[in-house]
C-alpha cells in the first residue's frame, strides 16, 4: 500500500466535512455554552406552566443559570412538577421565588428566580416553596371582562 | 379488445414494479452481506469517495452559500416587517441545517453522483465487464456495487455539513456584511435557537438516510438496467427521478417522527 494523491484529497474532503460539523456543533449550535458536569437539581411545583417547555432557560437577574430538565404532572397534588438542574457556581436562599416568565410579548417561557434574603442555600434536591404560575393570556382576558362588567353595574 | 389490452397493460406494470421491489430489495441486502469484504479493501472505498464526494464538493459548496445568501434576503425582507431582524440567523441557521441542507444536497448528490454511478455501472453490465468478473469468480456485488455504497453513504453526511456550514456562511455575508443586521444578535440568537442534538445531529441523521436511499437506488438502476445504450440513459434517468422522489418523501416521513411538535 503506498500514499497516493488520491488519499490526499479524500483526507481533505473528510477532514472539510468534519470540521463543517464541528463549526454547526460550534457556532451555530449550542453545544458551545453546554455545560453538563456542574450542576445540581431543584424542583418546583407549578399550578399552570403555561407553554415551559424542557431545556427552557433559567435566568435570576436576566443571566442564564440553568436549564429546565423535566416537566411532570404530580398526580397526588394535581400540579406540575418541574425539575431544574442549575448551575453549580450559583446558589440561592432558601425562600427564593420561582417564577414563570415570558420574553418579550410573544417569546419563549423561562423560569425567573427571584432570591429571597434567607441565609439558608437551597440544597440539590430540595424544592422551592414560593412559585408564581404562567400567566395564560385567556384568563387575564376573562379577569378583565368580568371586572369589566363589574364595573358597568 | 382495447380494454382489455390496456387492463394487461396495466397489470403488467403494476407486477413489474413488485417485481422490481423485491429484487431491489434482495439487492441491498447482497450489498449489506457483501460489505465486509469492501470494508477490508478500504482503498477500493477511498477511490469511490473521490469520485462521487470530491468531485461533488464544488457544486455543494457554490449552491449552499447561494442557498444561504438567498435565505438572508428574502428572510431579512419578511423580518423586517415584524421589526425582528434580528431573528435572521435563527431562520437561516434552523431552515438549513433541518431542512435546506439534507434536502438540497441529497438532490444535488444524486443528480451529480447517483447518475454517475448508475450510468457507470449500466455500461459495466452492457460491455459485460460485470459478466466477466462473475468468470473470474469475482463477486461484482462486492467488487463493484459495495464500495460505492459506502462512499456515497460517507460521503453524503460530509457534504451535507459543508453545504449547511456554507448556507450559514452565505447568509452571514448577506445579512451582516451586506445588509447590517447586528452582528452579534444574528450569532447569538442561533446559537440560542439551535440545539446540537435536536438540530443538527437530526439534520446528519436525515442525510444519512438520503445517502443510503439515493446510493441504493442509484446502484440498483445500474444494476438493472438493460445492456443497451437505451436502456442505460434510461435507468440514469429513472435514477434522479426516483430518489429526488424517495428524498422528499422520506424528508417529509423523518421530520414527522423527528420535529413533532415537543
Amino acid at each position: 500500500m503506498e500514499r497516493t494523491a488520491l488519499d490526499l484529497w479524500v483526507g481533505m474532503f473528510v477532514v472539510a466535512g468534519i470540521g463543517a460539523l464541528v463549526v454547526l456543533a460550534m457556532k451555530v449550535g449550542n453545544l458551545s455554552t453546554y455545560n453538563v458536569s456542574e450542576s445540581y437539581q431543584l424542583q418546583a411545583y407549578f399550578t399552570n406552566i403555561g407553554g415551559l417547555k424542557p431545556q427552557a432557560s433559567i435566568k435570576s437577574a436576566g443571566v442564564l443559570v440553568g436549564r429546565v430538565t423535566g416537566i411532570t404532572l404530580d398526580t397526588e397534588r394535581y400540579e406540575a412538577k418541574v425539575v431544574m438542574s442549575i448551575d453549580k457556581r450559583y446558589q440561592f436562599p432558601k425562600d427564593t421565588f420561582a417564577n414563570i416568565l415570558t420574553s418579550g410579548l410573544l417569546g419563549e417561557q423561562y423560569i425567573g428566580l427571584a432570591p429571597g434574603g434567607e441565609n439558608d442555600m437551597l440544597k440539590a434536591g430540595e424544592v422551592i416553596k414560593k412559585t408564581q404560575s404562567a400567566v395564560v393570556l385567556e384568563d387575564l382576558i376573562g379577569k378583565f371582562l368580568y371586572s369589566k362588567a363589574e364595573g358597568s353595574k | 379488445m382495447a380494454v382489455v389490452r390496456s387492463l394487461r397493460g396495466i397489470g403488467a406494470r403494476v407486477i413489474n414494479a413488485v417485481w422490481r421491489i423485491g429484487f431491489g430489495s434482495r439487492f441491498f441486502l447482497m450489498t449489506l452481506v457483501y460489505s465486509g469484504t469492501s470494508f477490508r479493501r478500504f482503498r477500493l472505498i477511498v477511490r469511490e469517495m473521490f469520485s462521487s464526494g470530491v468531485m461533488s464538493l464544488i457544486i455543494i459548496l457554490v449552491a449552499g452559500m447561494f442557498v444561504g445568501m438567498v435565505l438572508g434576503l428574502q428572510g431579512y425582507e419578511t423580518l423586517k416587517r415584524y421589526g425582528s431582524e434580528s431573528a435572521l440567523g435563527t431562520l437561516v441557521a434552523l431552515s438549513l441545517v433541518r431542512e435546506l441542507g439534507p434536502v438540497l444536497a441529497a438532490l444535488l448528490f444524486a443528480s451529480r453522483a447517483g447518475s454517475a454511478m448508475t450510468a457507470e455501472i449500466g455500461l459495466m453490465k452492457a460491455t459485460e465487464q460485470l459478466s466477466a468478473m462473475e468468470m473470474m469468480a469475482v463477486n461484482p456485488i462486492a467488487r463493484v456495487v459495495a464500495p460505492r455504497f459506502w462512499a456515497g453513504v460517507i460521503s453524503l453526511p460530509l457534504l451535507t455539513a459543508m453545504f449547511s456550514s456554507m448556507g450559514v456562511f452565505g447568509g452571514y455575508v448577506v445579512g451582516v456584511v451586506l445588509i447590517g443586521v447586528d452582528e452579534g444578535s444574528f450569532w447569538s440568537q442561533m446559537q440560542a435557537a439551535v440545539d446540537f442534538q435536536h438540530d443538527v445531529m437530526n439534520g446528519v441523521i436525515k442525510s444519512f438516510v438520503f445517502g443510503v436511499a439515493v446510493t441504493v437506488i442509484a446502484l440498483f438502476e445500474g444494476y438493472d438496467a438493460p445492456p443497451t445504450a437505451e436502456g442505460v440513459s434510461g435507468a440514469t434517468t429513472r435514477t434522479v427521478v426516483e430518489s429526488s422522489l424517495a428524498i422528499l418523501i422520506l424528508d417529509f416521513i423523518l421530520t414527522a417522527f423527528m420535529f413533532r411538535g415537543d
